[in-house]
């Protein structure tokens, strides 16, 4: 089976994120990058179905700037097989990013293709959903389970209260889910193999951009807090306050 | 608990590798999610958690910088960074995967022979079984070549007599490195846990380390095969060639525990409010914080000079012992200050200060004392041995 993860690499979720001086990026100054978190579900999804197989290859690919080869050295050291970086420096709106991956993508016949659900800057849930449109392929996201059954996959997702389970013929494309599995850290021993694994890098294919982010702000500061008396005396005030001022009660 | 910040004021990431980066965020990883949810629980019960030896062997943790038998052969920065991130998590912790990989695996790899490598080796690598180093005596520590602990050789076996103590891991280890005098010198054996004549006593009672186990061994007429002799390590250099990797690792943890440390302090100081505002508004905090970072800072720029020395095949004993007595000396005086600026908070288990000032005490003893260090460097200086 050849499978492909697609993966971002996005600041770190514990980085202090400043705004750029244009006012529409963050300032990569000191920003820490990883693999996006819900990539890594599509990641070891990838590696346990070649495990269970005992054959087939994973490929990672990434849509980004030249360093993001250490994002895609990092998945090899988990374990995926080779990895291809296309190279964009600038941020690419969705659709480009689809456009850029489908470019790939098309010739490579995999049986599979998996995204984490959305990536955790943008959180746009968009790509996987234009390249599978590009593609003409079935597109399930936010799946929590995943069983091959020769030339079909069944999947699960959780629906409000309940659970839903899909069936779509191979190839597909599948938007992974928290709690599809347990994500592994890469060994030493995959760290050091990464070395020799191929990762090609090529040049993204120049699609128009339709979206344009006009500004980027941090969400206000807290307000101070305020404290409104002391002991039995302030709490009809309290309540007054949740009542009439912050209406949650 | 907040995500740990590492301090890197000198912009000694920008020498790292983006290997030596992956290998730092693997074990930063591992520690943050499968050690430190547990360890000070561990501490308080004075238990260590084996529950993860496995999970050492499967990400290479164990002999990592040792070529073959399933390890990873890693260069020395990457090694030291892999001490320093098990360090943050907790010295115990570290003190486990240094004896595994620089008193056990070291040994056997470097003075043992092709058979006692295949057949322990690729297991210590795995963590399905585990290793002690016995040298230290009761009555002999910072003089280990008075030992009384022997060996006499009878037939087609070794007999042993003795006992040792302050042995990290002896009662959970399967094979021991026990250095022992035959005929006069000292010798290093291989003995295996069920060996009759060979017993072993948890040490209890310690306020550090408590995550790890420390023990007695005891050799009574305890009868070994002669094919379990190191037969390449003659004399007193053969464990303290040991020491000296296990030193190295011991200069990297070090500055784990003070990042660990000067990080609370950091976040401490900041979400802290008397006054009115921040502690860390106030000078007195300041200087702490300063000082720390100071300090820090110097320690990384020893550890990262001295990896490179080892890799050059250079770095000598001394060099080490420097790094070891320095980083040490200040990572706890960092945890005492981050103890202090912790005010009652700090002598609590909420916050890792504490567990970390009291760990130190024992870095601080224990693979040559300060004060040996001390000597060591004085008697590289003068010429003149101070300790004989």
């Amino acid at each position: 089976m050849k499978i492909a993860v697609c993966l971002k690499r996005v600041p770190d979720t514990a980085t202090r994120v400043r705004i750029g001086g244009d006012g529409k990026s963050i300032d990569p100054a000191d920003v820490q990058y990883i693999i996006s978190p819900y990539d890594e579900f599509a990641l070891e999804e990838a590696l346990l179905i070649r495990e269970k197989a005992g054959e087939g290859e994973v490929t990672v690919i990434t849509v980004g700037p030249e360093a993001a080869s250490k994002e895609v050295r990092t998945a090899l050291g988990i374990g995926a097989d080779a990895g291809v970086i296309i190279q964009a420096e600038v941020a690419l709106d969705p659709r480009q990013i689809a456009c850029a991956l489908v470019g790939v993508l098309k010739d490579r016949g995999d049986d599979l293709i998996l995204f984490g659900r959305q990536s955790v800057d943008s959180q746009g849930a968009q790509v996987a959903a234009l390249v599978a449109r590009e593609m003409s392929l079935p597109f399930v996201n936010d799946i929590i389970s995943l069983e091959i059954d020769g030339a079909k996959v069944r999947v699960g997702r959780d629906t409000d209260g309940g659970r839903e389970v899909i069936e779509c013929p191979l190839p597909a494309i599948l938007g992974c889910d928290k709690g599809l599995n347990d994500p592994r850290y890469p060994s030493l021993k995959g760290i050091m193999a990464a070395r020799k694994k191929p990762v090609e890098t090529v040049e993204a294919q120049p699609v128009e951009a339709s979206l344009e982010t006009i500004e980027l702000s941090l969400p206000p500061a807290r307000p101070e807090g305020k404290i409104v008396g002391e002991g039995p005396d302030a709490v009809s005030e309290l309540v007054r306050l949740l009542r009439e001022e912050a209406k949650v009660i | 608990m907040e995500r740990f910040e590492s301090l890197d004021f000198y912009r000694i990431d920008d020498l790292l590798t983006e290997e030596q980066k992956m290998v730092r965020q693997m074990v930063r990883e591992f520690v943050d999610e499968q050690v430190l949810p547990d360890i000070e629980q561990h501490f308080m019960d004075g238990t260590f958690p084996s529950e993860i030896v496995p999970t050492l062997g499967d990400l290479g943790l164990l002999g990592a910088n040792l070529e073959g038998y399933e390890c990873a052969g890693l260069d020395s920065l990457a090694y030291g960074l892999i001490m320093q991130e098990l360090e943050r998590g907790d010295s115990g912790l570290r003190s486990f995967v240094s004896v595994q990989s620089g008193l056990v695996m070291y040994p056997i790899h470097r003075f043992g022979s092709q058979d006692q490598k295949n057949r322990f080796l690729p297991q210590l690598a795995k963590g399905s079984i585990i290793g002690c180093f016995g040298l230290t005596e009761p009555d002999y520590g910072s003089d280990p070549s008075g030992m009384i602990t022997n060996a006499v050789a009878d037939g087609d076996s070794y007999i042993l007599n003795g006992n040792k103590m302050w042995i990290t891991n002896g009662c959970v280890a399967d094979v021991a490195v026990v250095w022992a005098k035959l005929d006069g010198r000292i010798r290093g054996f291989l003995v295996e846990k069920g060996t009759p004549g060979y017993s072993t006593t948890l040490q209890e009672g310690k306020f550090s380390l408590r995550a790890s186990v420390t023990s007695e061994l005891h050799f009574q007429d305890c009868r070994i095969p002669k094919a379990n002799i190191l037969a390449d390590a003659d004399g007193l250099g053969g464990p303290l060639s040991c020491l000296t990797q296990a030193r190295y690792g011991i200069a990297w943890g070090a500055i784990g525990s003070a990042m660990a440390c000067f990080d609370c302090a950091k976040k401490y100081a900041l979400s802290r409010i008397q006054f009115g505002k921040p502690i860390g508004s106030f000078q007195l905090v300041q200087a702490k914080l300063a000082e720390m970072a100071s300090e820090i800072t110097k320690g990384q720029l020893l550890a990262l000079r001295l990896s490179q020395l080892k890799d050059a095949g250079t770095m000598t004993a001394q060099q080490v012992s420097l790094s070891k007595r320095n980083n040490v000396y200040w990572a706890l005086e960092i945890a005492r200050s981050a103890r202090d600026l912790l005010g009652a908070s700090g002598v609590t288990h909420e916050y890792p200060v504490g567990r970390h000032m009291l760990n130190l005490e024992s870095v601080k003893t224990y693979e040559g004392t300060h004060d040996i260090h001390t000597l060591i460097l004085g008697h590289e200086i003068t010429g003149i041995p101070a300790y004989k």
